[in-house]
């Protein structure tokens, strides 16, 4: 056991901090910073300046591009550039799509979608979600009928939350093949769907916050080549279940946790409550408690470590993670006090800021924060990821 | 960053567990020991190398360090075991080590190691609650030595301890340093009066009167008048050492609480089809695993002894136990309902002894506080 991080990983976090400090372009680490609104365009531009070096894909194996770095090291990425003020990287491509192919896709589904996921020139919608299938995703009704010549699916349903589907050139989504399958888990497949396909209609929801990054997707008779399958036809639930549970390192949210905490001293200084007492109890309870969650996130990684319920651990951190964050952003709030209450949807766009009521740091810190409860609804709600952990704690203490 | 265990510290806890399994039965864990119990699990923990853990083996010690002690805490805290462990062996163990010249630890350091005597530190009093720099009682210089007169509180398990290391004020007035000095004081000696008590978790503790008691200069521990330090790193590996026993008490509450659910049926029902309940025991576990973590940190804190970072680790893992501990506890008992607080179910002791742990040597409050002189220190 040893606190500190070795040497090799220190001077990697010092490579990441640099690397950040000199590539990212000024205006998009600003707009990170104040938390305003991100364009298309600036997130192509900060992952083709990571894909350039090589750290696009830190979770895909070596073989696929990856640049082979330990847990640790990928932790250490992931909080050096999110306190760096680097967007975060999106999760459905990279995170979520990459792992399923590699493990289940054919060669030619390799090779035709790894590259522009690596080249951020195809951007991959999440067409799992429904009117009727939340957190209950087994129950999807969007069905998907091979034609008599066995040469396309015909898709016809309804898709929700499609995260960034307005920029998505194609999606994967679960649907139903088998709809006399025993359970409704066993008649999902996992399809690959080109949203340029006649039929498809993306429609903007907008959020509370003012926010249109999330979408519905009406699918109306699209035919999708039957080469778009992933793995086997009625196992798209295993899939989906794969790709969910992937990737565990960044789950927490831990070098969000971080920024935001950051933010909210620096706030606190800059609205003179820097000696507020109240305050900073507050704060050092969050230090605490995000010092907690790293160091599970960290522990758990280490050999003897793992504890009794090592298939939850994801969840664990999430719910943990998600929660923290949330009640910093509460106290973001807190801190703008008066000033969280003019609102500009305009002004949280870098080249309106100048027409923002308050002062630029407080722009967006109700919308961050009213977004920010998205995160205990995304990836598995809070308390369907209670559920599972209570289950596993039942079977092992 | 490296949290792993290896094999040593695996079979270390193996072997505590097996003598924790033998001694404490299950059904009685928690309760009052009687003094034939006291003398043969003391005996036996002496015979296993747990009284002398960090101790250098020259000194009849095992040679391990604050890691190993958490180790042996978390499974002497599932067996709601281990009296006077963290006060005679981690607390007085470390102020011996970390001041004592050799002629001192070698005249202690062994008899603590094979438990022929056992050590308290005498270093609160009436008025200063948690902040024990404030402490009033003074040494005054007579021959060649001091006369120590005043009364300490809260000794843990005082009242069965032979040796007693008494802070007190020794320094001259203007001079630099914190004044504060250790005595070595015999809990015979002329003038000792030790008033035991019992304590909330079922153990013992004692306040001590001194009235011109005199204590010898072979018998004072270090430079007088510059203990300060020593003291706080001794706190710091006592708070380490109750983190990791707080995990162990932690574990084996939780154990019950499953074991209940999936036992205890109402509504025709077992009590773990309960989403309510279901949820509660989420929270609980992720709890555990996070004070785990915090109780490692603190630990390695310790072992590596930069006194900002140690003091930032240690406070922030206290802080953590006295919250989460207690009200786990409490959680506990709502889900046992009526049955979780009679005397027999062992949630009840757990939870006791959680809500010792958090009071003692800083409760949350006391820690969050330090944590925030440490950041604006050193943000200033």
């Amino acid at each position: 056991m040893k606190l500190e991080f070795s040497a090799a990983d220190e001077a990697f976090r010092l490579e990441v901090r640099q690397f950040v400090q000199s590539r990212l372009p000024a205006d998009i680490r600003r707009k990170v910073a104040l938390g305003l609104r991100l364009e298309h365009a600036d997130y192509v531009t900060w992952f083709r300046i990571l894909e350039e070096r090589g750290w696009l894909t830190p979770s895909w194996p070596k073989a696929y591009g990856g640049p082979g770095w330990t847990a640790v090291q990928r932790y250490i990425f992931d909080e050096e550039t999110l306190l760096g003020n680097a967007p975060r990287i999106i999760a459905s491509g990279i995170q979520m799509l990459g792992p399923v192919l590699q493990a289940f896709g054919t060669e030619e589904q390799k090779k035709k979608y790894l590259p522009g996921i690596r080249q951020s020139t195809t951007w991959w919608a999440q067409g799992f979600s429904e009117p009727g299938a939340g957190s209950d995703l087994a129950t999807v009704r969007t069905t998907a009928v091979l034609e008599p010549d066995g040469k396309h699916f015909v898709v016809n349903g309804h898709k929700v939350w499609t995260s960034y589907a307005h920029w998505c050139s194609m999606m994967f989504a679960l649907v139903r093949t088998d709809p006399q399958a025993a359970k409704p888990q066993e008649g999902i497949s996992f399809l690959l769907i080109d949203m340029a396909s006649p039929g498809i209609t993306v429609r903007p929801i907008r959020m509370l916050e003012g926010g249109t990054d999330l979408n519905e997707c009406y699918l109306d008779n699209v035919r999708v080549p039957v080469e778009n399958l992933v793995g086997e036809l009625n196992k798209g639930w295993s899939y989906g279940k794969y790709l969910l549970g992937h990737e565990r390192t960044g789950i927490a949210g831990i070098g969000s946790c971080k920024q935001q905490l950051a933010r909210a001293r620096q706030l606190a200084r800059q609205q003179g409550l820097g000696e507020d007492p109240l305050l900073q109890a507050r704060l050092a309870q969050f230090e605490v408690e995000l010092m907690a969650l790293e160091f599970t996130a960290l522990r758990l990684l280490s050999p003897n470590q793992q504890s009794r319920m090592p298939e939850v651990e994801a969840s664990m951190l999430k719910v943990r993670g998600t929660e923290l964050r949330q009640a910093i952003f509460e106290t973001l709030l807190e801190i703008a006090g008066p000033d969280a209450v003019p609102f500009s949807l305009a002004a949280q766009h870098l080249e309106h800021l100048d027409e923002a009521p308050t002062d630029p740091s407080l722009v967006a810190l109700a919308a961050n924060c009213l977004d920010a409860r998205k995160l205990t609804i995304y990836g598995g709600t809070s308390e369907v990821q209670r559920n599972l952990i209570a289950r596993a704690a039942l079977d092992a203490f | 960053m490296d949290f792993s265990l290896n094999d040593d510290h695996l079979a270390l806890r193996d072997a505590v567990r097996r003598f924790c399994d033998g001694e404490y039965k299950l059904e009685h864990r928690g309760n009052p020991e009687t003094p034939e119990q006291a003398t043969r699990r003391w005996s036996g923990m002496a015979e296993l190398g747990l009284l002398g853990l960090p101790f250098p083996e020259a000194m009849g010690g095992s040679g391990q360090g604050p890691v190993e002690v958490m180790v042996v805490a978390q499974e002497l805290g599932r067996a709601l075991g281990g009296a006077a462990f963290v006060a005679s062996t981690v607390l007085a163990g470390e102020l011996l080590w970390r001041l004592g010249s050799p002629a001192q630890q070698r005249r202690w350091l062994p008899d603590l190691a094979s438990g022929t005597v056992q050590a308290g530190v005498a270093l609160y009093e009436d008025g200063v609650r948690y902040d024990w720099r404030r402490l009033q009682m003074q040494a005054r210089p007579s021959g060649d030595g001091y006369v120590l007169n005043g009364r300490k509180t809260g000794v843990l398990h005082g009242d069965s301890a032979g040796l007693l290391l008494v802070v007190a004020r020794a320094g001259v007035p203007g001079a630099p340093g914190d004044g504060l000095a250790v005595f070595l004081v015999d809990a015979q000696a002329p003038g000792v009066q030790v008033h035991g008590f019992d304590t909330l978790d079922g153990r013992r503790a004692a306040h001590v009167t001194l009235a011109d008691v005199h204590v010898g200069a072979e018998r004072v521990l270090g430079v007088p008048g510059a203990a300060g330090e020593a003291v706080e790193a001794a706190l710091d590996a006592a708070v380490a050492a109750l983190c990791a026993e707080a995990v162990g008490v932690t574990e084996v509450l939780i154990e019950h609480t499953a074991e209940h659910l999936r036992t205890r049926r109402q509504f025709g029902a077992p009590l773990a089809k309960f989403q309510v309940l279901q949820h509660r025991l989420a929270d609980m576990v992720i709890a555990l695993e996070q004070l785990k973590s915090m109780a490692c940190a603190a630990a390695m804190a310790v072992e590596a002894d930069e006194p900002m970072q140690r003091r930032r680790l240690v406070s922030a893992a206290k802080v953590l136990v006295s919250q989460q501990g207690r009200q786990l506890g409490l959680s506990a008992i709502q889900m046992h309902g009526a049955m979780g607080m009679t005397d027999e179910c062992r949630v009840g002791h757990c939870t006791k002894r959680l809500m010792v742990i958090g009071q003692l040597f800083g409760d949350a409050s006391w820690h969050l506080q330090s944590l925030v002189a440490i950041t604006s220190g050193q943000a200033a």
